[in-house]
C-alpha cells in the first residue's frame, strides 16, 4: 500500500515535473463580431495646446473595434496557476506618455515594483491623478517643464483607472501583476504571453466596458516549446 | 429702535451676490470634472495661488483656479461684514450670526482643500456643495436682517389663519429645497446625473423598475452610445431627485397661493411669489435640458446655481412673511411644542 502511493506520487512528480521545466507561450485573439458602441469625438478646445496637436478630430478610445473582428485594448493576463513562483522585476520601466492630451496605451500592465516613467511630450501641464484603491491613491502635478516622472507601484491590482483633471477627456486604465503574463491586445486583436513556465493556468481577458462586457477566463495548459492558443470571445448580443 | 445702516445692507447683499457667483463657479468645477486639476492646496502647481499666471490656466485649471480665486474674494467680504456687523449692530444675535458667517467661510475652504488634498472623497464633495447652500442663507439673512424692511416695525402684526398657512408653506418651500439641494449634490458627487438619460421618462418608464434586467436593459443602451454605466444604486439616488422635484413643486405653488389668499400680507409677496414660480419653471427645465443634453457643462451649472437662487429667494419670501406675522419660530422656545402646534394647527 505505502508503495504505490510511493509509485503515485513519483509518477505525477514525473508528469508534472516535465511541465515545470520548460517554457512555452499563450496566444489567441480577442473576437468581436458586429458593430460597436458609436465613439464620441473628443473636444479639446479648452486648452489650445491640445486642439495645436491634432489635424484629425479624436475618437474616445473606450471601445475600439478592430476592422477583422476583433477587439482592441484588451487586457490578458494569467489570472491564476502561477502559485508560490516568483518573478524577477524587469529593469526597463514601463512608459506612460502624454502625447496630444491623450495617454499612450490607453490600457496598459506593470509589474510591482516595476517603475512607471511618466512623460509629457506636450507643451502644456498635466495632472496625474491615479484612482488605485490596493496601491495609495494620488495626484501630482505635471508642469510643461516636467518631462518626465517616475512612479512604482507597490502591489498587484486590478484595473484602475489613471486621469487627468485638467484635460477631463483623458483617462488610461492600469493593472498591477506580481509577474510578468500580461499584455494588451493590439489592431490586429491578437496577444501573446511568452516565456510561460509549462503548466495550466487560468488566462483571463477584461475589457474597460465592465458589466457590458465582464471579464472572462479560460483554462489553457502550456507544454515546453509549444504555443498554446485561445480565443476570446466578446461579441455581444442584445440585452 | 436700530438705525438702519444703509451702507451696511447693501454690502451683506453684495455678499450675498458674490456667494451666488461663487456657488456657480463651484458648481462649473464639479461639471467640468476639473476638481482636482490642480493637484496641490493652498498653492497652485507649486506657486502663490494670487501669482498663477494667467497663461496656464487651460483646460480644467480655469474653472478650478477661478473657484479659488473668488472663494478668497467671498472669505474676505464675510470677514469684512462680519467686523461691520460687530462694531455697528447693537444686536448681539446678529454679531454672532456674522461670526458664524466667518465660521462657516473658513469651514468651506478648509473642506474645499480637503476635496483637492484627499481626491475628492464623496461625504466632503458633498458636505462642501451642502454648505455652499447654507452659507449663503446665513449671508441672505444677514442682508435681510439688516434691510429697512426688518427694522421698521410699525405695522401690526397679521395673525390670521390664512396668513399662518402661508408661513408654514413658505417654511415648506424652504425646506423641500434644502433638501433637494442636498440630494442633487448626492447624485452630482455619487455620478448619478445620467443614470437615467432620457426625460421625463426614466429607462422608458414613468416610474422606472430597479431589477438587475432593467438595470442591465438601461445600461445596454447606454454602452451602444457610448456612454458610462450606472448602478441601481445611481439609479435610484437620481430617481430620488426627480420625484423630490414634485414635492418643491407642489410646497413652492401652495405657497405662492396661500400668500394670495391672505390680501393683507402685501402685494410685494405676490410678485416674489411669481419669480418664485418662474425661477422654479427654469429649474426644472434646466433640469430636462441637463439630462437631455447629456450633462452640457454651462447647462447643468445654471442647474445648480438657479437651484441655490430659488432656495434664496423662497427664504427670502419666507422671512418677509415671518416678519409680516410677527409669530415666533419656535414657540417659547420648545421644539417638542412647536412640533404639536403644527401638527394640531
Ligand atoms: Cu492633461
Amino acid at each position: 500500500m505505502k508503495i504505490t502511493v510511493r509509485y503515485i506520487t513519483l509518477i505525477a512528480a514525473l508528469i508534472t515535473g516535465t511541465q515545470l521545466w520548460g517554457q512555452g507561450s499563450i496566444t489567441g485573439s480577442v473576437i468581436f463580431e458586429g458593430k460597436g458602441p458609436r465613439m464620441r469625438t473628443i473636444k479639446m478646445g479648452a486648452d489650445p495646446v491640445c486642439s495645436a496637436a491634432h489635424t484629425e478630430p479624436v475618437k474616445s478610445e473606450s471601445v475600439v473595434v478592430n476592422g477583422n473582428g476583433t477587439l482592441k485594448n484588451v487586457l490578458v493576463s494569467i489570472s491564476a496557476g502561477l502559485d508560490g513562483m516568483k518573478f524577477e522585476i524587469p529593469e526597463e520601466p514601463v512608459i506612460l506618455d502624454q502625447n496630444g492630451c491623450t495617454y499612450t496605451p490607453h490600457v496598459w500592465g506593470v509589474m510591482a515594483g516595476q517603475t512607471v516613467e511618466i512623460r509629457n511630450s506636450d507643451a502644456t501641464l498635466h495632472n496625474i491623478h491615479s484612482q488605485s484603491k490596493q496601491n495609495r491613491a494620488f495626484n501630482f502635478a505635471m508642469p510643461k517643464v516636467v518631462k518626465k516622472k517616475n512612479h512604482t507601484f507597490d502591489k498587484s491590482e486590478d484595473p484602475f483607472i489613471i486621469k487627468c483633471d485638467v484635460h477631463p477627456w483623458m483617462r488610461t486604465w492600469a493593472a498591477v501583476f506580481d509577474h510578468p503574463f500580461y499584455t494588451v491586445t493590439d489592431d490586429t486583436g491578437k496577444f501573446t504571453l511568452e516565456n510561460v513556465p509549462a503548466g495550466t493556468y487560468t488566462v483571463k481577458a477584461w475589457h474597460e466596458s465592465g458589466k457590458k462586457l465582464p471579464a472572462q477566463t479560460l483554462e489553457v495548459t502550456v507544454s515546453d516549446g509549444q504555443a498554446a492558443s485561445l480565443d476570446f470571445d466578446f461579441t455581444r448580443t442584445a440585452k | 429702535m436700530l438705525n438702519y445702516n444703509r451702507p451696511l445692507h447693501l454690502f451683506a447683499r453684495w455678499t450675498a451676490g458674490a456667494t451666488l457667483v461663487l456657488i456657480f463657479i463651484g458648481g462649473l468645477v464639479t461639471s467640468t470634472q476639473s476638481g482636482l486639476s490642480v493637484p496641490d492646496w493652498p498653492n497652485t502647481y507649486g506657486r502663490f495661488m494670487f501669482a498663477f499666471p494667467f497663461a496656464e490656466m487651460v483646460g480644467g485649471i480655469l474653472f478650478e483656479h477661478t473657484h479659488r480665486l473668488i472663494a478668497s474674494m467671498v472669505g474676505l467680504l464675510t470677514v469684512v461684514l462680519a467686523v461691520w456687523l460687530w462694531r455697528s449692530d447693537t444686536r448681539a444675535w446678529v454679531v454672532r450670526l456674522g461670526l458664524i458667517a466667518v465660521i462657516a467661510v473658513i469651514l468651506q475652504g478648509v473642506l474645499g482643500g480637503l476635496t483637492v488634498l484627499f481626491l475628492l472623497p464623496t461625504p466632503i464633495s458633498v458636505t462642501h456643495a451642502a454648505l455652499a447652500q447654507t452659507f449663503f442663507l446665513i449671508v441672505l439673512s444677514i442682508a435681510y436682517i439688516t434691510s429697512r424692511e426688518y427694522l421698521s416695525s410699525g405695522a401690526t402684526p397679521v395673525q390670521t389663519d390664512r396668513a399662518r398657512l402661508a408661513r408654514r408653506w413658505a417654511l415648506a418651500a424652504v425646506g423641500f429645497i434644502y433638501l433637494q439641494l442636498l440630494l442633487g449634490a448626492v447624485m452630482r458627487h455619487t455620478g448619478a446625473g445620467l443614470a437615467f438619460t432620457d426625460f421625463p421618462l426614466m429607462g422608458g418608464a414613468l416610474w422606472p423598475s430597479f431589477s438587475p434586467e432593467s438595470v442591465n436593459r438601461v445600461n445596454w443602451e447606454h454602452w451602444q452610445a457610448g456612454l458610462g454605466e450606472a448602478t441601481s444604486g445611481q439609479m435610484i439616488i437620481h430617481f430620488l431627485h426627480r420625484i423630490m422635484a414634485l414635492g418643491v413643486t407642489a410646497a413652492i405653488i401652495g405657497m405662492v397661493v396661500s400668500i394670495r389668499r391672505e390680501r393683507t400680507i402685501g402685494a410685494d409677496l405676490n410678485w416674489m411669489g411669481l419669480v418664485a414660480v418662474t425661477l422654479l419653471a427654469v429649474q426644472i427645465a434646466l433640469g430636462a435640458v441637463t439630462v437631455l443634453s447629456l450633462k452640457q457643462p454651462v447647462i447643468t451649472t445654471a442647474h445648480v446655481a438657479n437651484g441655490a437662487a430659488l432656495l434664496g429667494w423662497c427664504t427670502l419670501i419666507f422671512m418677509r412673511v415671518q416678519h409680516v406675522t410677527q409669530l415666533k419660530l419656535f414657540p417659547a422656545g420648545n421644539w417638542r411644542r412647536a412640533l404639536k402646534e403644527a401638527a394640531t394647527t
